[in-house]
């Protein structure tokens, strides 16, 4: 790892003047530049048979593939990745991502030839171990959010947020209350619950939040009406609270016929230590990928398994593992008016063996300690910077997230965006910006239990320094910022106004530009 | 707790800065009958050894698909994943980053999503392709819903040769829809899709290989379909196929969509696998998924960047044209590093070897009495019928060590005419010895 | 010839029974490059309100709504390659479509220059 001018590591090279090509920070070419239809990295045995079964459909196109011998291959996604900044090599501080620390015994347990190596449809009698894993984080699921039912399979969280819609959706039908057409969203929501109520035909109503930041429980109960089929609330917020009136909204969204849906986004918050259930909710997705350290891998895979309330339980979808005399059954097709299937075979069998693992590493004990910690490290930087960053909602002790607006920043000439690409230049990924909507120049950040004191601290000392910096006016280090990264800020405008998606042949490109 | 950094000392200093008397004074917003009111049960933190022994018990239950004679197949595949791939793809930069939105410091990210997206389109004949979506299956309801979009028209037609639970996806995504057409299942390989088209169709849904292992005919149900102004999806389920077949967009297909796993990724008892999706350039707009493409740096270097992101749920909202976040961006990752050390030569000797394996299987099942093969056509995947019923059979196969593929009742329950079909796939890990060893096997149980 | 505004930053030029409606230089200027524009179809009709448009920046998506009741004439399809006009000529060359008016006396619940210049102050 490279070190700055302060001496400390950065996280992603930044050596020299950070001009690309240097020994440390490769510019490399694209695979279709230095590989060709020739080269292989795998050795197959080149068959040949007479009479192929292939019924006339045989390929005449070209396929045009470009290959790499396994060294050529190796120091091609080498070099690639270390223009990549990751956990391992630096803090995260993303509001609403959790990205901590993952460890890498999962990896181990995920590639046990037992788990890896089982196809989803071989017979059931041979994959016992399997289904009992799949029950084992059911348990640990319903135990830590005091819920009914479990659905495993949703592949990430707005995946499993459009499977929990639709148990409610199905429940409302089976009551016979098909006429509620609306969905109460908060304001400050991510943007997924719109999309996905409106994906199920709802229309969306948004509440208001309160100067708090806090939805009020008064402003719900305004918004119901016999249309409403359900709410969805994040809870802590997206601004990083926890919703003090949480369970008079429930009660009030139950007293109207309508469901809680909880976005379970922030759920690092609180597990071990509150019970979503205790609060009333009908239904919440659990991210894996967050909570439970499965690794985003640059974007995924991730997994949304939904806790779905007594209420909702007969409507979750296919497949569910139960219990019987003769062992565990996996069960993949019901009547009646469960939702059938959200995906084929059962979820991301992968992510639970992490998940699984993880929560097995840390006990209940530990998860509690890493919600508190989580808590205790947000509120430290909160502590340590609101001196100079202004907070918006300073009622409240913050969650596991600490929110700054963008007000400390007015007259600089400096955007969030600017601040934000300073912090690369330091060595950290930049926080969560413009997010949540609610907030002017929202700066989210998320901290987890992975990151030291020691670490924390160099962080606020950075952070500190470069708003003090801000506001003194050097404007240029911000606008210009990030210039020791592997590269400058990108052309977003041009990328969109004349999108190209695919590496064409330089010979194949039509001579005048489109 | 080995992941939790602080000492009991310094989360008091810690207390102290917040000016906090104790970590409660930090849920104060929480309702005290909610805050740590319970107990939970659940066992304590262990030592990494023990929780090893734990996992490795419950994954010793289990028969891996290495451990005997293996042909099962019906939408996921053993393939060999070459020992760079995965080494690869657990180092750290990319398997602890983010999702690339800050692109100055996730070029490595990016640079390979781009290079992905050129694998996929190429493959496919298509002019472009997604950065990847959750799997083959989900990607089938999103390619319906973005016809839709596209032709303003409603009616849907799913072939019966499209696997089951894709149709039960699609299902469930267009719950309860009257413009939502599922044909029966074609075990023989004939459909009457074409005669479904009419002018309200907005697509008809087409697997090649299908569910039963045959190929279809894309370039009519291309015509047919475009002369109605509705458009063809194709599915496939084993993307190996493509090194020996010919590409959809070659023939015809608006919208392509894939599951990837093949390529790269391990059977994982279902996933995590990769959803690929590649359409006409004059789509792009309709289609849902993340789009990395290519741009310069303030200092004019190349680089790249997600782009044409107002169509993603974080900015559109309820206007979105999908509510997916995350993609499979790892999976991505595996299949492209695979990919890219196969090249053009390499996949196209693995698509052969595969389709090698599978004659002799399918020569080897015609020998054994009682059993006939349903596919003229296949790739490395076929569909034979059985004097018995297939699903007891399979189980006693199983006791022998032998996993024989799927009984096609276990994806069609209430289907009674494919009792008696076992659908089953060869791959290149296919041997001689393993084919002997079923058709040994099921002559045997079938005496 | 008159151009009206709604407080949703379009605008609506008036010549004779056609109307030319685009976004205001205020509003291109907040939204920044605008990287696509989708026009409505010839022919639609549209209630005052309705949407009849998108522009969409890097960062953001607008729907852009028909000031007046009416039916699309034409369509300015410059835009389809040249999205940039609406930003360097947002009330020229980046007009974006006209529109019958079918209630004339629509216009006049919408603001003056002088009313929507206070709306931007």
């Amino acid at each position: 790892m490279s070190m700055n001018t302060q001496g400390r590591p950065t996280g992603v090279g930044t050596v020299g003047t950070g001009a690309s090509g240097s020994a440390l920070i490769p510019d490399e070419p694209l695979l279709f530049e230095i590989g060709d239809t020739e080269h292989s990295g795998v050795d197959l045995p080149d068959v040949t048979f007479s009479g192929d079964r292939l019924g006339g459909f045989a390929r005449k196109s070209k396929l045009d593939l470009a290959g790499l011998t396994e060294p050529e291959a190796m120091r091609h996604y080498v070099r690639l990745s270390r223009m990549n900044h990751s956990i391992d090599s630096g803090m995260y501080p993303l509001g609403s991502c959790t990205m901590k620390h993952n460890p890498r015994l999962n990896e181990k347990m995920a590639r046990l030839p037992g788990f890896s190596d089982i196809h989803p449809l071989q017979p059931v009698s041979t994959v016992q171990g399997a289904l009992e894993m799949m029950n084992q984080l059911s348990h640990w699921l319903l135990t830590l959010t005091n819920t009914a039912a479990v659905a495993l399979s949703p592949k990430a969280g707005a995946h499993g947020e459009l499977l929990g819609m639709m148990a409610i959706k199905a429940a409302q039908e089976a009551k016979g209350e098909a006429h509620r057409t609306v969905v109460l969203v908060p304001e400050s929501a991510h943007g997924t619950n719109p999309a996905t109520a409106a994906f199920l035909g709802y229309t969306v109503k948004p509440v208001p939040a309160k100067d708090d930041g806090t939805v009020d429980v008064e402003a719900v109960k305004a918004a119901l009406s016999p249309d409403v089929a359900a709410i969805m609330l994040t809870n802590p917020n997206t601004c990083g609270l926890f919703e003090p009136q949480v369970i008079e909204i429930a009660k009030a969204v139950h007293d109207a016929g309508a469901f809680f849906y909880c976005d379970g986004a922030n759920f690092n918050a609180i597990m071990g230590v509150v019970r979503p259930g205790d609060l009333g909710i009908d239904a919440m997705h659990i991210n894996l990928h967050k909570t439970f350290s499965t690794p985003h891998g640059g974007g995924g895979p991730g997994a949304g398994p939904v806790v779905l309330s007594e209420a909702l339980a007969p409507f979750a979808p296919v497949p569910f593992v139960r219990k019987t005399a003769n062992g565990l059954e996996l069960v993949e097709h019901i009547e009646g008016d469960a939702l059938g299937r959200v995906t084929a075979f059962h979820g991301q069998m992968g992510m639970y063996v992490r998940a699984l693992t993880y929560m097995l590493s840390h006990g209940d004990d530990g998860l509690a300690q890493a919600a508190q910690d989580a808590v205790l490290n947000a509120n430290y930087i909160k502590a340590r910077l609101q001196h100079i960053f202004s907070v918006p909602f300073p009622d409240y002790p913050t969650m596991h997230e600490a929110l700054f607006d963008d007000s400390f920043l007015r007259d600089s000439g400096v955007s969030t965006l600017d601040f934000a690409k300073a912090l690369i230049d330091e060595g950290f990924h930049p926080m969560t910006m413009y997010f949540p909507l609610v907030v002017h120049g929202a700066m989210l950040i998320e901290p987890t239990e992975s990151e030291s004191k020691q670490t924390l601290d160099r962080f606020c000392d950075v952070m500190a320094e470069l708003a003090t910096d801000a506001i003194a006016g050097n404007k240029e280090r911000f606008t210009s910022a990030p210039t020791k990264a592997p590269r400058r800020r990108l052309d977003e405008t041009r990328a969109a106004r004349q999108p190209v998606l695919k590496w064409e042949k330089p010979a194949d490109l039509p001579q005048a530009a489109e | 707790m080995r992941y939790l950094p602080h000492s009991a000392h310094e989360r008091a200093d810690m207390l102290g800065v917040i000016g906090a008397a104790d970590i409660d004074a930090l849920f104060s917003a929480v309702p005290k009958s909610a805050l740590k009111s319970f107990d939970l049960g659940l066992p304590a933190h262990q030592p990494e050894f023990l929780v090893e022994a734990h996992m490795r018990a419950l994954a010793s239950k289990n028969h891996a698909a290495g451990d005997g004679p293996f042909f099962v197949g019906a939408g996921a595949y053993r393939h060999h994943v070459p020992a760079t791939v995965d080494h690869l793809i657990q180092r750290s930069e990319w398997l602890t980053a983010y999702t690339p939105y800050q692109p100055e410091i996730s070029q490595g990210t990016l640079q390979m999503l781009f290079e992905f997206q050129t694998q996929v389109a190429k493959i496919m004949g298509m002019d472009v392709a997604n950065a990847s979506l959750y799997d083959g299956s989900t990607g089938t309801a999103e390619a319906v819903l973005m016809a839709r979009r596209l032709t303003r028209k409603n009616k849907i037609v799913l072939s019966g040769g499209l696997h089951p639970h894709y149709r039960d996806v699609v299902k469930a995504y267009l719950k309860d829809d009257p413009d939502l057409v599922c044909l029966s299942p074609s075990p023989e390989g004939q459909g009457d899709i074409l005669q479904q088209i009419d002018g309200n169709t907005a697509a008809i849904v087409i697997q090649t290989p299908d569910f039963y292992g045959h190929l279809r005919d894309l370039k009519s149900a291309a015509e047919a379909a475009h002369a109605q102004g509705a458009l063809l999806i194709v599915v496939v389920t084993e993307v190996v196929s493509l090194g020996l077949l010919e590409a959809p967009g070659a023939l015809g297909a608006d919208i392509v969509v894939a599951e990837g796993q093949s390529i790269g990724n391990a059977l994982n008892f279902g996933g995590p696998y990769l959803g690929l999706m590649a359409t006409r350039k004059e789509f792009i707009r309709q289609m849902p998924g993340r789009l990395c493409g290519e741009t310069v740096d303030a200092d004019g270097n190349r680089g790249f960047v997600l782009t044409l992101s107002t169509r993603e749920q974080h900015i559109r909202r309820e206007k979105a044209t999908s509510n997916i976040c995350t993609n499979s961006g790892l999976c991505a990752l595996a299949f492209s590093i695979h990919m890219g050390l196969l090249g053009e030569a390499g996949f196209v000797r693995l698509a052969r070897l595969n389709h090698f394996n599978a004659i002799k299987l399918a020569d080897a099942l015609e020998g054994v009495p009682g059993v006939t093969v349903l596919n003229k056509t296949f790739f490395n995947e076929m569909t034979i019928r059985t004097p018995q019923p297939a699903a007891g059979l399979v189980e006693r196969l199983a006791r022998r060590g032998i996993l024989a593929g799927v009984p096609a009742s276990r994806l069609l329950p209430n289907d009674r005419s494919v009792d008696n079909l076992i659908i089953l796939a060869a791959t290149e890990l296919t041997t001689d010895a393993d084919i002997s060893a079923l058709a040994a096997a099921l002559t045997e149980e079938l005496a | 010839m008159t151009t009206k505004f709604t407080p949703d930053h379009e605008y609506i030029r008036v010549e004779g029974s056609t109307g030319i409606v685009g976004i205001t230089p205020y509003a291109q200027e907040q939204l920044g490059d605008i990287v696509f524009v989708e026009l409505p179809a010839v022919g639609k009709a549209l209630k005052k309100g309705d949407e009849a448009a998108v522009v969409e920046s890097v960062k953001a998506a607008s729907e852009i709504y028909a000031p007046v009741t009416g039916t699309i004439v034409e369509v300015n399809s410059l835009l389809t390659n040249e999205p940039g006009l609406v930003n360097s000529d947002s009330e020229g060359a980046g007009w974006m479509f006209k529109i019958a008016i079918s209630d004339a006396s629509e216009l006049d619940t919408l603001l003056d220059a002088d009313g929507y210049a206070e709306l931007t102050l």
